[in-house]
């Protein structure tokens, strides 16, 4: 039971990593205007709520099996995830604001999230390997 | 801004005029560091710009104030005599009259629900029984003419007199005088250049622009080749086939063109069920059923150009290849809107190749990357301005010591023999120590300087500063930049610019080449402040790589000689004007196009807004900026959308209803927009019978969304403005919106909520939009609360512009109702550029971070502005990214390329340049506290949105606490008990708590929560000059007007009263005071003003007789009156916002407007002055 949750997360896991990459480099194309900012949100818009759900269904299953360490690890990044969605003011297109991004240094601080954040699903990676494997063993 | 003749050279010279006597009197004080001579102390902007008219020899010393009205009247003139044609319309007037009847009975007698029914059944009954279906009784005498009516021609309708006027069929291709132009070659450059740069021909090109019916001279020429290659390639297949379509229609002449209409018009399609048809003039002689499946649009742009096909085959390779280029790139990136890359392609990014290679040699490899900039340059000037640079860090060490100096400023002996020793080593610092003399604010109550705060003079060598840019265009915070970001976080002082790109010029230099000579690495346009290495190649200033000069730059046309590549016009004027080539161009310069849509529902009707427009516009068709392409179209809507087929050939403009307002689609949409020559009668029929159309209409709903989005589809192929007048919530369709204003909470001192959007609906239609070229304007003219914090959306990001008439009524808001005619007189038929967008470009180690304006940031340095107005003032804030310490100027580059609505495109650039200090003393020095209280304002709309509005008043408050605090802090021998400030800062408290008593951030008064909304939407997009009136208003005393001081203004005597604090200590009952607000005049008079005043100036008897709503001064024939006209009309020409004049007597109700203002007094919820000053010390003692 305990390595069937780790194959689910580290599954998970590797599409979260993908998704920080696909943010990354798509953040990178609109700061060298290879992409307008237009295009470029409405395609990280697309991503943000899918993104929410996997790690808060990661975040959520480490809880269910009593792994508290890994829960408290993903909780502020769960809390966090899903904070900013709920913040975002009635009048933006979504997380990413087309008309927002170039201002105030937004572009460089989602772009700095971004960073942080395949790191942290990184780490998580090598973490539920090996507790995976370690299952897989102790099975 | 004045600089004039009559006011003598000592208060002109000094900015704050106020201590210019006893400053310039005494032994200058100077100080602080690197201050070296004082041989042109008395320099201030006055006298600059005398020089600056003198030496660049093409601009008249006239005073800028004066030009504007000049200007217009020539204007007006003009067309009043030419095209104006006022029998035309009232015998249109006449024969409208008695059919209009009928209509309104339909009209009424058809009630809408039915139709919205219909929107439910669709698809399911073809379009022709649900007309039926839909129209209740009244129709049915209509509807005996259905069958006839697919099929009757246009000329079959109408009655005697219109179809008269029809009778003789325009050929489309003769109303394009333009295209009669011989197209010149590309490779004969001088013949342009020669023409165009001499001194006389500047002048004519501006009036160019200006007047339609000089249009043709000869800078059409260039362009006049370009579209050729764009057809081909830039128009996707179908739209290529329209082209082949209207080519051929164009050469078999009118005839096809009519036959294809009627076609058109006869189509049936089920598809779309609810269309009606309804002739609104004539009862029943025409209603055909129109569908959306009618595709063929007419493209009169394409039209032109495809009758000279090989006359230009050279220049067609470039342009081909660089759009496929471009198309390809946008291809790759999946980008949403091609249009958009490939703009960015065109004025900043990627270098067009193809062009560089035939006009210019191989690229030099790139020599040092950070030299100093300084040891070429300017061969002219270098003596003192090299000695400059060693000299001021030479004197940097000293800089602490010097600051002991302020206190014993008064008795400071050894000045002039200083200043006489270090003359020679630099011209620099001359203003210096006036700005920086300590002002104690808590005790000098007077700091209100008596003339108008003008624009600090950056602290260069008198050379550049006359090179240098207008205060008035291009404006920094800080006119000595700060080298490092530490030292600018050390002076707590923002740092942006504020910029005004678009606005009227009287002189400007206009420059036709066929190279625009630009940095190959940065694509900075050449501009004064470049470096010329040696004859042969130049350094740009901005990123410091050495370019070519191309050989074509050698040629000097103003002086005709050979190899003084520093003496051409782009060398000598920092605001000048290109011509663009093709490669500036995506597809060929759009028309001029116009669309406006009314709102129509029963409060809109009831408050009268419709007379007032269609007046305007009826007066000002002809003035409508454009060319023969121009085009224009119209839709109103209640609780429907209604279109208005204008197509030339009908007898009557014909209306259009879509009731299907959740899928709204375009009956005819070749037909809505037509070109405004040749459809000139049918739109004064339509304007004229607009007003009383829906007089009688019970429709109180407003589907304000779907009008949008069926505009949005009108435009979209072509680009243009739409105007929107809306009067209310709108509460149908897509975008609805709900009130949101707790009436209750209007005074609140604490929360104040809803200032942001609550739908993304007009974002993304803005958005939309702009990716179009089209930008929204927003006349919002309501009684009630209206959500302008959602509706402001669709102008902010489209680059449109706001305007705002709470409780307007044409009867019973009189002032109101003046000002909209005289706002939309302005709008109409001022200069307009189309599909623009805007770089800003700064010196290496700056970057832009922050933009505020009504525009789309597209990428990090362009915005995008599908329209550009002179109104228009942007502003943006700027971080310092690396250290300048290998540099001791940086130059700040906007350029804006537009299309003018003569369709030739356009490059504007201004370019401001700056000197960098390393001292914090310096900073304040240069600090300019206008612009900074207008970034700060622009700053603080931002937080009050993003976060709360007492964030926001936290933060101005702050701003200041922070910056005095800093100052005081590195004099350290200043008392600390006072609150001193440097004289550059002196009026910055004063500002802040003006600022803080205004309705975008007041709180404690009742504020309607739409009033503070468009203060906001005000703040961020006026330029500079209309801003601070806004926050901080003029008042001048005009009972005892004199000429003392006056200046001559057009032969007039203009006097200068001077400015009074606005405090109600400075009124007397005895005065009468004009308060200038920027969009309004106050007069107010007390109750015991002289009766020889009230006589001669408002001619009535007494106090008592004067009416309370008085909007206008009299022209009495006497010399009073004769003084307070000329004064007020020169506050008024001095600006394009008209504004309107409000008499307010001492027991007026109206008092209020009037007393809000005065910022200096205590309110119950807000400081006085000098409690705020106080407030402040404690703060900063905190």
């Amino acid at each position: 039971m305990e390595s069937v949750v780790f194959i689910f997360s580290l599954i998970d896991c590797c599409a979260l990593i993908f998704l920080s990459v696909y943010f990354i480099i798509t953040l990178s194309d609109l700061e060298c205007d290879y992409i307008n900012a237009r295009s470029c949100c409405s395609k990280l818009n697309k991503w943000v709520v899918p993104e929410l759900i996997g790690h808060t269904i990661v975040t959520v299953l480490m809880l269910i099996s009593l792994h508290w360490f890994i829960f408290l690890l993903n909780l502020p990044v769960a809390t966090w995830n899903i904070y900013r969605f709920i913040m975002v003011p009635s009048g933006n297109l979504g997380v990413f604001d087309p008309t927002e991004i170039h201002n105030r240094g937004q572009l460089k601080s989602h772009m700095k999230e971004a960073m942080i954040k395949l790191g942290f699903h990184l780490l998580c990676f090598f973490m539920y390997l090996y507790s995976m494997i370690l299952a897989l063993i102790n099975d | 801004m004045s600089a004039p003749a009559g006011i003598p050279p000592r208060s002109a010279a000094v900015p704050g005029g106020a201590r210019a006597p006893a400053a310039a009197a005494r032994p200058p004080p100077c100080q602080n560091g690197p201050v070296q001579n004082q041989m042109q102390f008395p320099f201030g902007y006055g006298l600059h710009l005398e020089n600056y008219s003198a030496s660049s020899g093409h601009y008249p010393p006239v005073p800028h104030e004066a030009v504007p009205s000049q200007l217009n009247n020539q204007y007006v003139a003009d067309y009043h005599s030419a095209c104006y044609s006022i029998p035309v319309q009232s015998v249109m007037t006449t024969s409208v009259g008695p059919s209009m009847l009928n209509t309104q009975q339909l009209y009424s007698g058809a009630p809408h629900p039915v139709e919205s029914a219909g929107g439910l059944t669709q698809g399911a009954i073809s379009s022709a029984s649900h007309l039926h279906t839909s129209v209740p009784q009244s129709y049915s005498a209509v509807s005996s003419h259905y069958s006839s009516s697919t099929s009757s021609s246009v000329a079959s309708q109408g009655f005697p007199l219109s179809s008269g006027r029809y009778a003789m069929p325009t050929v489309s291709s003769a109303v394009y005088p333009n295209l009669s132009y011989p197209s010149m070659s590309v490779g004969s450059p001088y013949g342009q250049v020669f023409t165009s740069q001499s001194l006389p021909a500047v002048g004519q090109f501006e009036e160019t622009n200006t007047f339609p019916d000089q249009s043709s001279t000869v800078p059409r020429t260039l362009q006049q080749q370009v579209p050729l290659g764009y057809n081909s390639t830039s128009w996707s297949t179908s739209d290529f086939q329209s082209a082949q379509d209207n080519f051929s229609r164009n050469n078999t002449g009118s005839l096809a063109k009519a036959s294809n209409q009627i076609n058109t018009v006869g189509i049936v399609d089920s598809s779309h069920p609810v269309s009606q048809n309804v002739q609104f003039t004539k009862p029943g002689v025409e209603t055909s059923v129109v569908s959306s499946a009618v595709t063929s649009s007419i493209r009169t742009p394409v039209g032109d150009h495809l009758t000279e096909p090989a006359s230009v085959p050279s220049n067609t390779q470039p342009s081909e290849s660089l759009l496929q280029e471009a198309i390809d790139s946008s291809s790759t990136t999946s980008s949403a809107s091609p249009v958009i890359n490939n703009y960015d392609a065109l004025e900043g990014g990627g270098y067009p190749e193809t062009n560089s290679a035939a006009s210019s040699p191989a690229p030099t490899p790139q020599t040092s990357r950070t030299p100093k900039p300084f040891g070429y340059g300017y061969p002219t000037l270098q003596p003192g301005y090299q000695n400059a640079t060693p000299s001021t860090s030479a004197m940097q060490p000293s800089n602490p010591g010097h600051h002991s100096g302020f206190q014993q400023y008064p008795q400071y002996p050894g000045v002039n023999q200083l200043s006489s020793t270090l003359g020679g080593l630099s011209l620099q610092h001359s203003q210096q120590p006036e700005s920086l003399r300590p002002v104690n604010l808590t005790q000098d109550r007077n700091i209100l300087p008596v003339s108008p705060v003008l624009a600090p003079v950056p602290n260069l060598n008198s050379d550049l500063r006359k090179l240098n840019c207008s205060p008035d265009s291009f404006r920094c915070t800080l006119t000595n930049i700060p080298q490092t970001q530490a030292l600018l976080n050390k002076a707590k002082l923002p740092l942006g610019l504020l910029l005004h790109p678009f606005r009227d010029l009287t002189q400007l230099p206009v420059i036709t080449s066929s190279t625009i000579v630009r940095c190959r690495s940065c694509r900075t346009y050449i501009n004064p402040f470049v470096s010329f290495i040696d004859q042969r190649r130049w350094k740009c200033n901005l990123c410091y790589r050495v370019n070519d000069v191309p050989e074509e730059f050698m040629y000097n046309p103003l002086t005709r000689s050979y190899g003084e590549p520093h003496k051409r016009p782009e060398v000598q004027n920092s605001t000048v004007e290109f011509i663009a080539s093709s490669d500036y161009m995506l597809r060929p310069p759009q028309p001029a196009v116009y669309l406006f849509v009314l709102d129509v529902s029963h409060n809109a009707v009831e408050a009268g807004y419709l007379t007032i427009v269609c007046q305007s516009l009826l007066e000002n068709l002809d003035k409508l900026p454009g060319d023969s392409r121009t085009r224009i179209g119209f839709i109103t809507f209640d609780s429907t959308v209604q279109f208005y087929n204008l197509q030339e050939g009908l007898s009557q403009p014909q209306m259009l209803i879509v009731s299907d307002i959740d899928d709204v689609f375009l009956p005819t949409p070749d037909s809505l927009l037509v070109n405004l020559h040749e459809s000139k009668e049918l739109i004064k029929d339509l304007l004229n019978a607009l007003p009383t159309m829906f007089i009688n209409t019970r429709e109180t709903h407003s589907a304000l969304g779907p009008a949008l989005q069926a505009a949005f589809k009108l435009m979209s192929p072509t680009g243009g403005r739409i105007s929107v007048f809306q009067s209310q919530l709108p509460s149908l369709g897509a975008g609805l919106l709900h009130s949101r204003e707790d009436p209750n909470q209007r005074s609140s001192t604490k929360v104040v909520q809803h200032l942001g959007p609550a739908t993304d609906f007009y974002k993304k239609l803005a958005l939309d939009c702009s990716g179009q070229q089209t930008a929204v304007d927003l006349f919002l003219l309501s009684s009630q609360y209206s959500d302008l914090a959602s509706l402001a959306c669709m102008s902010k990001y489209s680059a449109g512009c706001i305007y705002y008439y709470p409780s307007f009524h044409h009867s019973h808001n009189p002032a109101q109702a003046e000002k909209l005619q005289k706002d939309l007189k302005r709008y109409l038929t001022r200069k307009i550029g189309f599909e623009a967008v805007m770089r800003i470009r700064c010196t290496k180690g700056l970057s832009i971070h922050t933009f505020h304006g009504n525009f789309f940031v597209r990428s990090t340095d362009l915005l995008s502005l599908a329209n550009v107005n002179p109104d228009a003032g942007f502003a943006v804030q700027m971080s310092i990214e690396e250290s300048l310490t290998d540099t001791s100027l940086v130059c700040f580059q906007t350029a804006l390329l537009y299309t003018s609505s003569k369709g030739e495109r356009r490059i504007r650039v201004h370019t401001l340049c700056l000197p960098v200090v390393t001292s914090l003393a310096d900073v304040y020095a240069g600090a300019d506290v206008q612009a900074a209280v207008c970034l700060l304002a622009n700053m603080a709309v931002d937080r009050s949105v993003s976060s709360s509005l007492s964030d926001a008043r936290d933060a101005l408050v702050n701003a200041v606490v922070d910056s005095l605090s800093a100052y005081i802090s590195t004099a350290s021998n200043l008392q600390q008990s006072s609150l001193i400030a440097p004289n550059s800062l002196r009026l910055f408290p004063l500002y802040v708590l003006a600022l803080l008593k205004q309705k975008a951030f007041r709180t404690g008064t009742s504020t309607r929560l739409d009033d503070r909304i468009y203060a906001m939407c005000q703040i961020k997009s006026q330029p500079l000059v209309h801003l601070m009136k806004m926050i901080h208003p003029s008042l001048y005393r005009i009972d005892r007007l004199t000429n003392e001081g006056a200046i001559h203004v057009n032969d007039r005597v203009v006097p200068q009263p001077p400015l009074q604090k606005l405090s109600a200590e400075k009124l007397t009952r005895e005065g009468a005071f004009l308060m200038d607000c920027g969009s309004i005049f106050y007069i107010w008079i007390g109750k015991s003003c002289d009766n020889s005043f009230i006589k001669d100036v408002l001619g009535y008897p007494n106090y008592a007789s004067v009416p309370q709503k008085l909007t206008q001064l009299p022209e009495l024939d006497t010399l009073s009156s004769e003084r307070a006209r000329s004064f007020i009309s020169w506050l008024r020409d001095s600006r394009p916002l008209n504004p309107v004049l409000q008499l307010i007597k001492d027991e007026s109700p109206a008092k209020t407007d009037f007393f809000q203002h005065l910022v200096e007094d205590r309110t119950e919820a807000a400081f006085s002055y000098y409690e705020f000053l106080l407030h402040i010390q404690q703060q900063i003692c905190k």
